[in-house]
């Protein structure tokens, strides 16, 4: 047996077992040294300095920076140590809004406990630059830079785990502050609000945009009749907030819960995620059987985030998202629309309210494809940190509550349904009826088809099957987080992978590890919940989404056939391209001419890359050539959103895609010079 | 500037370039004269071009006028050498190049009053050589600086220029070129003093199919021009010691990060690399060898932090240029991940001089533990301001009195600011320091790239240490807590004792976090940027309690402790400065003399502008 190495930390010896670096065997050695910048699942920062260690011949270090080597005599709790670290503290409240008591964060904020166990009495310097205004310019999440303690932990996660990058650092010295691009509001770039940024941010700098109050004054209105939704991972992490361990599961609790503060009936997001499914295996059947590849793979739409990351930077993959309604949307629908009629009420008095994991669900659920007369389908979109909020501000004491039953008829639901909340959950729960619907006929006493697909379980970012479905290879991949993402639509274009169906969710692990759900929500809590949410499933009687009574009975009554032109109209959605950047128009001429023909090249990413810099320079050297500056209106634009017919240019007002610079001429002759004369 | 001089051929051995070399040796000496005119950046700015141009303008034969990098005498610019007879002209006007060509170039005499004379001793000097200021030099690094055509590689080749380029690649295998190195004890110039052979040994035995070399040509110290100079008076010897450490080290690929604010610099080194391209120098199987290389010139966007070695690969990569922790150092994941050595500019252009005259040549100047030379940007209140190279070792007296000819204007030397912000403040009874790496380092300060500021006894040492807790403050990336902070807060309190606004209590808490900042801080910027605060308080700290308990400054430097007076006997009354005081604190009747209200003071000086009669001083 090899002699095991060791590191002497504060006298007490401890193996290295593979630990990544020194702030990760501390820990294991029981001493919790404090961060801010330090994220298992991300690359090390080294920035916040609050880990530092004193270690023999090597002098104070940043433990996360360092690693553990044999031998190593490393010292947590020292005279240095101690005033480095509140001095550190210290610097950062000087520069920090320290009103906690309106903070979002009051009483789960990493600044505020770490000063408490420091015992940072006093703060010996002027407060300053804490004028930054606000951003709230999205329904998901608000930007507070006046709590920023420049950590970078959202930076990191945007660029490495959801490697979309939309903020970053900018400016030098103390003016140093994270933002999107240009000082842009995150409205007006290409965040997918998923929110994992807040979800990692240590202090109030970035939260959730509440719709907390909203939600009251429905509640309290007598006119208006509350309806709630509820989505599968919500019943697994709620009880995180009233100290139970992750993975504790009781949806009854939640039920009662939100009964107790007000809402008049609770139903199941899991139902329409039995609709979903019904829907979407259908589509996918029409698509696998009817030979033609065009549009497989067919990508999962129930993800918000990917579906807006689709629209901006893959909209050649439009036509592969199935068309349908996410399970909160499909019950927006079938509330406003069928329920209403159920429950006898005018479809304007319902206000529905839906319980997510996620932030992006509240983007959409605001999102124009889903009002009706701009009425919202969902009316609001509660967090699960917000409902506990609401539960908490009632006083309801939460494990008192006797636990109650979903309401009916949109309350009942299968496993399938269930499993939404996991990464592969959606993948699974098709196959699951896939494989039933294309089983040859069944006699009674067959044994039953397959119900779990362990191939598509797990917590990677990325994972492969080829599923035997009653004798159809199936190819399917099953993804989670934007950056697993990217690589598999690398994959899929360059042909290193041909699928038939990818599930994508956004969030690592899927929605259980959604923004909204309780802090922390690293590996080990997402691994909990996800466990969970198939213990919950292996307990239903039924797992199959077509064998749900309520779901029979809401084709029999309202929807008619399925995939058939109700279920279309109220079921299903298309989507768009999307421009990731909001920009005005670049002229290239000084003075303003009324009248002038305007001419627009779009030079936005994907028109820039097809070649429009080239197209802009021809037609400025015609336009000057001609001496037509004062005739035509030459500008650069941003983005037709028409990127898949890249690149697009604008002729008084009529858009021309998929020009080429050969055309140029061509089009300056019949077009510019033709219209002039007119 | 001038186009690259093509030189029609491609040197592709030994022999071809020595054949060359001589080639360009018998054109020169063809020359019965040759006119060297400075255009470095002090003379460049007093009006080098027009004296060129002047030259040019005369055509004698067997002469050729040129320009040259920095000669170094920047205080007695534009400079003018004639070779070979080494007659330098000082304080070069374009009207006196019509009387040069008619007496030295024409009839071999001196032009008496263009010579330079020693302000002490009132002796002329004809010849540079015996010129104080260049007598006790060694130059190293400097030595093509001045006496070649930059824009020529031609002329450097005529000086052994990229024969130890041959040597390294066809006569020694990389273990053995980087064993020179590492027996020269060359040590980094650029500040940190790291042995220059370890880190290639480093990055010569990292794994990796991709290797990359950089030249760290971010020199960003406020009065460091050092790296300047070399870049824009001998590019080659920059370019020919990257090639030597990318052979050395396995590399084929090669980048120069240099400052966009240096257009002059830049585009001399895009000329040689250029050039050197043409003569098949740089490119596919140099010398006949397997050695290829390539070399690119990226520009920095003129941040101070990417002269920190992490910082500057990030920002070529095109990210944001932020330090990150080491290790892993670069020499093991550098550039993209890939092994990289990352050397500064003055470290290059010494390396060929050492494999050209071998280690123990290099070893026999400078002190036993720092050998070779070292570069100087000598400025401030000093007699002779300037670009030297000295011995490592050599005191601090000898750079200040031997060679910079002591403070200016009979007033008393106070202290030697070196090493930039990340350096320290040396008092005159440090004067006999050593200026190599340890003794530096023991002081307080740093050799730091080489600026050398030297402060006179109307120096407030207070608001020099505040000046420089200003520059890094807005220099800092704001990535790690104490240097964004930390120098924040410091600052602030500096500003405080200016102002004469601080307490006892400040002095304590501006210490402490300058321990902290020094302790705790990410990279180098951060863990040297108290230094300046540090080293003026162990040197001078009656000055700082000077302006916190007796609120005075001692230099009378600092505003806040003086005030405007009217002396009535010179006033006249007639209420100019009363109308022009934004503050409304003059009062007086019309011809009776003024007072100021110094509660309501400004101390904007307008009042002073206004008066006709100067009756108002600061006092």
């Amino acid at each position: 047996m090899s002699v095991q190495q060791k590191v002497i930390v504060d006298g007490l010896s401890v193996p290295i077992e593979g630990e990544r670096n020194l702030l990760e065997l501390v820990r294991k050695a029981g001493v919790d040294l404090p961060t801010f910048c330090y994220h298992s699942e991300l690359s090390v920062y080294g920035a916040c300095r609050m880990c530092v260690v004193e270690i023999d011949k090597m002098g104070i270090v940043a433990s996360c920076t360092v690693q553990p080597q044999p031998g190593m005599v490393v010292h947590t709790n020292t005279e240095k140590l101690r005033t480095i670290r509140r001095t550190i503290l210290e610097l950062l409240l000087a520069n920090h809004d320290r009103e906690c008591t309106t903070c979002d964060k009051n009483g789960a904020c990493k600044l505020q406990e770490l000063a408490k166990r420091f015992g940072v009495a006093d703060v010996r310097f002027g407060e300053e630059d804490l004028d930054m205004p606000l951003d709230r310019s999205t329904p998901a999440l608000v930007r507070d830079p006046n709590k920023c303690i420049l950590c970078g932990d959202c930076v990191r996660v945007c660029g490495e785990v959801q490697k979309i990058g939309v903020l970053d650092f900018s400016h030098r010295g103390s003016e140093a502050m994270v933002g999107p691009a240009f000082g842009k509001q995150l409205a007006d770039v290409d965040c997918v609000q998923c929110g994992q940024c807040a979800s990692v941010c240590p202090t109030g700098a970035i939260t959730i945009h509440s719709d907390i109050d909203r939600v009251w004054k429905a509640i309290h209105d007598p006119k208006i009749k509350v309806v709630a939704q509820v989505a599968p991972a919500i019943r697994v992490a709620l009880g995180e907030e009233f100290g139970h361990e992750p993975g504790w599961a009781e949806p009854g609790k939640v039920v009662a819960a939100l009964k107790r503060i007000g809402v008049d009936m609770v139903f199941d997001t899991c139902f329409t995620a039995d609709l979903t499914v019904v829907e979407e295996t259908a589509e996918f059947l029409e698509r696998l059987v009817s030979g033609s590849r065009e549009r497989l793979p067919q990508f999962t739409s129930c993800c918000p985030a990917w579906v807006k990351y689709v629209e901006q930077y893959h909209p050649e993959y439009l036509p592969n998202l199935s068309s349908c309604k996410s399970p909160q949307q499909m019950f927006g629908a079938v509330a406003r629309r069928f329920l209403s009629r159920e429950l006898g009420v005018e479809p304007e008095s319902l206000f529905v309210v839906s319980v997510m994991p996620c932030t992006a669900k509240k983007f959409e659920a605001a999102r124009k494809e889903f009002a009706v007369d701009g009425r919202p389908d969902v009316d609001a979109v509660l967090t699960t940190q917000e409902l506990a909020r609401m539960i908490r501000e009632t006083g309801i004491e939460f494990d008192k509550l006797p636990i109650a039953p979903f309401d009916l008829p949109l309350g009942v639901s299968t496993g399938a349904g269930m499993i939404f909340g996991n990464s592969g959950g959606v993948a699974e729960a098709v196959l699951r009826a896939a494989a039933e619907l294309l089983a040859p006929e069944k006699k009674s006493g067959m044994p039953q088809t397959q119900l779990v697909f362990e191939e598509v379980r797990g917590l990677e970012g990325v994972k492969e099957a080829t599923v035997n479905v009653a004798g159809n290879e199936v190819r399917m991949a099953v993804v989670s987080s934007l950056g697993a993402a990217a690589e598999v639509l690398r994959r899929i274009e360059s042909g290193e992978a041909v699928y038939d169906i990818v599930e994508v969710m956004s969030c690592p692990g899927g929605c259980i590890g959604g923004a909204g759900q309780p802090s922390p929500s690293h590996l080990e809590v997402r691994r909990k919940r996800t466990e969970a949410l198939y213990d919950v499933d292996t307990m239903q009687m039924l797992r199959r989404s077509h064998d749900n009574p309520y779901i029979k009975a809401l084709y029999d009554r309202y929807l008619g056939d399925v995939g058939g032109e109700t279920a279309h109209s109220s079921l299903h959605t298309s989507y768009g391209t999307r421009r990731r950047i909001a920009g005005e128009d670049i002229r290239f001429s000084a003075e303003e001419v009324d009248g002038r023909l305007s001419v627009g090249v779009c030079v936005g990413t994907c028109c820039y890359l097809h070649g429009s810099y080239d197209l802009l320079r021809g037609l400025m050297d015609r336009v000057n050539r001609e001496g037509l500056t004062d005739k035509v209106d030459l500008h650069a634009t941003f983005c037709f959103e028409k990127c898949e017919h890249s690149p697009n240019i604008e002729i008084g007002g009529n858009i021309r895609s998929n020009v080429t610079s050969e055309e140029i001429d061509k089009i300056f002759e019949e077009e510019i010079l033709a219209r002039l004369v007119e | 500037m001038e186009t690259a001089k093509k030189t029609g051929m491609t040197i592709g051995s030994r022999d071809e370039l020595k054949a060359y070399a001589a080639k360009v040796r018998a054109e020169m000496a063809a020359q019965k004269k040759r006119v060297l005119v400075c255009t470095g950046p002090g003379c460049l700015a007093n009006g080098a071009e027009k004296i060129l141009d002047a030259f040019r303008s005369h055509s004698i034969e067997a002469v050729g006028a040129t320009r040259t990098g920095c000669h170094g005498f920047c205080e007695v610019g534009p400079l003018v050498r004639i070779e070979p007879d080494d007659v330098v002209y000082v304080r070069v006007k374009p009207e006196d190049v019509a009387e040069i060509v008619e007496e030295t170039l024409r009839k071999g005499k001196v032009v008496e009053r263009l010579v330079y004379r020693d302000p002490d001793t009132g002796r002329t000097y004809p010849k540079e050589s015996d010129i104080p200021f260049y007598a006790s030099q060694t130059k190293v690094a400097l030595s093509n600086c001045g006496a070649i055509n930059p824009d020529d590689i031609g002329e450097y080749i005529a000086r052994d220029g990229y024969q130890a380029l041959a040597r390294a690649v066809l006569d020694l295998s990389p273990d053995e070129a980087i064993e020179e190195v590492l027996e020269s004890g060359l040590r980094g110039r650029g500040g940190g003093g790291f042995p220059t052979g370890r880190k290639w040994m480093f990055a010569r035995q990292a794994k990796g199919d991709q290797k990359y070399v950089v030249c760290n040509a971010d020199e960003g110290d406020p009065g460091a021009f050092m790296d300047r100079c070399i870049m824009e008076g001998d590019p080659h010897s920059v370019l020919e010691g990257l090639a030597i450490a990318a052979s050395a080290i396995g590399a084929d690929r090669g980048y120069i990060y240099v400052r966009a604010e240096y257009p002059l610099a830049v585009a001399r080194m895009k000329n040689a690399v250029k050039q050197a391209k043409e003569c098949g120098l740089l490119g596919a199987n140099i010398f006949g060898s397997d050695f290829s290389f390539d070399v690119t010139i990226k520009e920095g966007a003129g941040a101070f932090v990417c002269g920190e070695e992490t910082a500057l690969l990030a920002s070529i990569e095109g990210k944001r240029g932020m330090p990150r922790p080491r290790p892993p150092f670069p020499a093991n994941e550098g550039l993209f991940g890939k092994p990289t050595i990352i050397n500064n500019v003055e470290t290059l252009a010494t390396v060929p001089a050492i494999i050209r005259r071998g280690p123990a040549w290099f070893r026999a100047i400078g002190a036993e533990s720092s050998p070779g030379t070292k570069t100087f940007a000598v400025t401030g209140q000093v007699a002779n301001t300037g670009l030297v190279e000295v011995p490592m070792g050599a005191t601090l007296r000898d750079v200040v009195f031997k060679i910079g000819g002591g403070v200016i204007g009979g007033k008393k030397f106070k202290a030697a600011q070196i090493g930039g912000p990340s350096g320290g403040c040396l008092p005159e009874e440090l004067l006999d320091t050593p200026l190599d790496y340890d003794s530096l380092k023991k002081a307080g300060a740093m050799v730091g790239s080489g600026g050398l500021v030297i402060l006179d006894e109307g120096t407030c040492m207070v608001e020099v240490a505040r000046f420089f807790m200003h520059f890094t403050q807005r220099e800092s990336c704001g990535k790690c807590v104490p240097c964004r902070e930390g120098t924040k807060r410091m600052l602030e309190i500096m500003e405080k004792i200016v102002a004469g606004r601080a307490t006892l209590e400040d002095l304590d808490t501006l210490e402490q976090i300058a321990w902290v900042v020094k302790e705790s801080s990410l990279c180098a910027l951060g863990k040297t940027a108290p230094n300046p605060v540090l080293t003026t308080l162990k040197y001078f700290r009656d000055e700082y309690l000077a302006h916190i308990v007796d609120k005075k400054c001692p230099a009378g430097v600092c505003t806040a402790f003086k005030s405007y007076v009217i002396h009535p006997e010179l006033c006249k009354g007639c209420g100019k400065c009363r109308r022009t005081c934004p503050a409304e604190a003059i009062t007086g009747e019309t011809k009776h003399p003024h007072v100021i209200d110094a509660a309501k003071c400004l101390k904007c000086g307008a009042c002073v502008e206004a008066c006709a009669f100067g009756a108002i001083s600061l006092e």
